[in-house]
């Protein structure tokens, strides 16, 4: 064939799905899979684990950015094959994990990852690496920029990432918009539009499907109107939740703005069924100021949170276990913030919220 | 480049600081001499300084795909480009990492030459959806950079209304809590399907995660539609002896407080002589006093999966997490996990023919009952699957007897099987 003809019939894909994980495991993983029987932790950012048979492996746990360079990555790489053994794997929380056969290799791995910038931490009872989303270095939709406020905010506890000081593990995640792509956290910090969407009528009709757009309202705020002659959509303003959910299928209707785009910040929320059940994170401030690069006010009320929760709660409470022991009332008064209307939920099985009991704290 | 850097005030401030800094390795992107992205990588600096400046996203969605898929590209065009042309596209691949995230180092310096040579050199991992995202790719160059990943075996991940990327946790690789083969289980599943998660014709996404024990490290019951969670029906293990060890180092109190007590039903008790004493048709498997006392304490023998599911993220009803629809689901031999599979197949039939457009499975449930649902998958009622039977009256219960009845019958034929 020539180029030409080649160019025209593109290869099909292999379809190889998720790829075997077996040849790019450690040997000793290998050889132990499935046969593990229990583990410690030397210091923080290592972990120490024991087969059945003896078998021993340490694991070096250091934290990244997540958006990475292909020169941080290959950094990586180098290290693991001068320090390291040449096998690394990565948590869900973007952490990469080096795994060694002798612990005699740990100390001058730990120098190597410091000397390059990258913190060992992130195990046992400390602040782990923030599950994070795109921002806007990438979505279509994104309140605000969640690589920023991660950097802002890891530098802020990067000494509660290197040390195990945490009452239990404390699991942060951001979100750009109140889809919540990052999760459940014992703190979430996310976008949180305070305006209903400014609509551009000029492009509605030629952008948007607009049965879609209406269907896709969780209040039936939108209704299809004409605007100027032009099919359009309207917004009833007094039902808008300014969720923002019409925005991803009809980009005509901003939500975001430099001054309704908001940070709201959620505790309690937990996905391990240990001692309690897996639950929800709760709103406790709504209305901080979207304020790149470094949302100074947002720092600062997450600084509150995790202080008062470090001096408060017993050993093995996650936030909202501790919040459920002392109670809402004193959660709002150790860490300084309101209980508003706003704190009282209004969406459906919201009365299951309530306090239906005569149980009270003073 | 050629010295017309754009001025990024906003951003050099989140180069200070102890964190690894994602702006310094976006700006040695940019001033890497003579790579193909670094005028990419210019412009997509100034473009984010102007988000900084302005607090607003300038990236529109549209349609990238390659040869033979329909999803799995995330086309990203810029609103912005008569200011930033260099980066007026700037596409993510999702591809499919390795089941519990293992690399080698030749294999992510495989995927950096190939990314270095058809993209922008930016890679996250890994995304929330837990795919590997090769950020930053020219339209021309999407399907380039697909081939050489797809030749070294990689695939892409799922978009759109389709299955998606699935994630399983470390598990049987280096975790004594793991209770399944989450890897077999992962590959088997999301590998059956592939179809479904290449070429998106569901109403909505469908995910999987599998973690495996209840302390769920993948986030399956919150974020998954079908989550997989690893449990045990027999007895823990206790070694008597690590539980004294236990007490000698920790003391009686602390023990107490903080094992003891904390077991959410009341199930463990320490005795006089400090060894420990488990009601096991009590313990409800949250994993508190086996991740406390490690050494000392084990999962059974008797090994499966509970499955939970319809966990969702906001939109549209708000937040659901997946609930109790297989209190345990054995997975030991082969044809358990195939049963699994299979499992797999009913549920997302039943999604795929009945949920509305844009309707995650846990809505349909909430819109037609957890009852009908079960009914239409073929699965029997358990009390398992509530917290407590229904409080409201208004039910209209004439064929109760008839359900009483097939429970008894069933219960029964259970009985006989063991």
């Amino acid at each position: 064939m020539t180029d030409a003809q080649t160019a025209k019939k593109p290869r099909l894909p292999d379809e190889h799905g998720v790829p075997d994980p077996f040849p790019l495991m450690h040997p000793i993983l290998k050889k132990n899979y499935g046969n593990w029987d229990w583990h410690d932790r030397p210091r923080p950012g290592v972990l120490h684990h024991v087969a059945k048979n003896g078998d021993e492996i340490w694991t070096v746990r250091a934290g990244t950015q997540r958006q990475m360079d292909v020169g941080t990555i290959r950094k990586l790489c180098d290290i693991a094959d001068t320090q390291g053994e040449g096998y690394v794997r990565f948590t869900t929380r973007s952490n990469i994990e080096y795994m060694v056969s002798d612990f005699a290799k740990v100390p001058a791995l730990i120098s190597a990852l410091n000397a390059e910038g990258f913190p060992v931490g992130g195990t046992g009872n400390s602040v782990s690496m923030i599950s994070h989303t795109q921002g806007w270095l990438h979505c279509d939709i994104p309140g605000t920029d969640a690589s920023g406020v991660v950097k802002s905010l890891m530098d802020m506890m990067h000494h509660e990432f290197t040390h195990e000081e945490m009452p239990n593990r404390v699991r942060i995640t951001t979100s750009c918009c109140q889809i919540n792509c990052g999760g459940q956290g014992d703190i979430a910090i996310n976008v949180q539009y305070t305006k209903p969407p400014k609509i551009n009528h000029d492009l509605v009709a030629n952008v948007c499907e607009r049965p879609a757009v209406v269907a896709r309202c969780p209040v039936a705020a939108i209704r299809p109107a004409l605007v100027d002659g032009k099919p359009s959509l309207e917004v009833d303003e007094k039902k808008c939740v300014c969720c923002g959910a019409c925005y991803p299928p009809c980009p005509p209707m901003q939500i975001n703005g430099a001054d309704s785009t908001r940070i709201a910040i959620w505790v309690g929320g937990k996905h391990s069924n240990a001692r309690s059940k897996p639950t929800f994170h709760k709103l406790v401030v709504a209305n901080l100021p979207n304020n790149a690069p470094r949302w100074p006010e947002v720092e600062e009320v997450v600084r509150k949170i995790l202080y008062a929760y470090k001096d408060n709660a017993k050993d093995f409470e996650r936030m909202g276990e501790w919040i459920d022991r002392i109670g809402w009332p004193r959660f709002f008064e150790l860490t300084g913030l309101a209980f508003t209307k706003h704190h009282i939920d209004t969406w459906v099985g919201a009365r299951h919220n309530m306090n239906m009991s005569a149980h009270v704290r003073f | 480049m050629t010295g017309d850097k754009h001025q990024t005030p906003l951003l050099d401030e989140l180069e200070s600081g102890p964190w690894p800094s994602f702006v310094t390795g976006l700006k040695r992107l940019r001033d890497s001499g003579g790579k193909q992205y670094a005028a990419m990588m210019n412009d997509l600096l100034g473009q984010l300084e102007h988000s900084y400046t302005n607090r607003l996203g300038y990236w529109k969605g549209g349609t990238v795909s390659v040869f033979g898929y329909g999803g799995g590209v995330i086309p990203r065009f810029s609103e912005v480009a008569d200011k930033f042309p260099e980066s007026k596209e700037f596409h993510t691949l999702r591809v499919q990492p390795p089941a519990g995230y293992h690399y080698t180092t030749d294999m992510l310096r495989q995927m950096c030459d190939i990314w270095e040579e058809h993209g922008s050199g930016l890679i996250a991992l890994h995304g929330q959806s837990g795919d590997i995202m090769f950020q930053g790719c020219k339209t021309e160059n999407v399907q380039k950079a697909f081939d050489a990943f797809n030749e070294m075996g990689l695939d892409l991940g799922g978009a759109g209304p389709a299955l998606r990327t699935s994630m399983s946790c470390v598990g049987h690789a280096r975790c004594e809590m793991s209770l399944y083969d989450e890897v077999k289980a992962h590959r088997s599943v999301i590998n059956e399907f592939l179809d479904e998660m290449h070429r998106p014709s569901f109403p909505y996404k469908f995910k999987y995660k599998f973690s495996g024990c209840p302390n769920d490290c993948v986030n399956a019951i919150h974020r998954a539609d079908f989550a997989v969670i690893g449990t045990w029906r027999d007895d823990m293990k206790v070694n008597q002896d690590e539980v004294k060890a236990y007490v000698e180092s920790h003391g009686r109190k602390y023990t107490i407080d903080h094992v003891i007590a904390m077991c959410p039903t009341r199930a463990l008790s320490l005795n006089d002589d400090d060894t420990l004493e488990v009601d096991n048709r009590s313990c409800v498997r949250c994993m508190h006093c086996l991740n406390v006392m490690n050494k000392a304490l084990a999962p059974g023998d008797d090994r499966g999966a509970t499955i939970l599911i319809g966990g969702k993220r906001s939109l549209k009803v708000g937040d659901l997490m997946g609930t109790m629809v297989v209190p345990f689901f054995k997975l030991q031999t082969d044809e358990d996990y195939e049963e699994l599979v299979e499992f797999a197949r009913t549920i997302m039939e039943f999604f795929a023919e009945n949920a509305l457009e844009h309707e995650r499975i846990g809505e349909t449930i909430d819109r037609i009952g957890l009852p009908t649902f079960l009914k239409g998958v073929g699965i029997e009622p358990d009390p398992n699957m509530v917290k407590h039977p229904r409080t409201s009256s208004y039910v209209r219960t004439d064929d109760f007897t008839d359900e009483a009845d097939k429970y008894f019958e069933r219960k029964a034929r259970e009985e006989a099987a063991e």
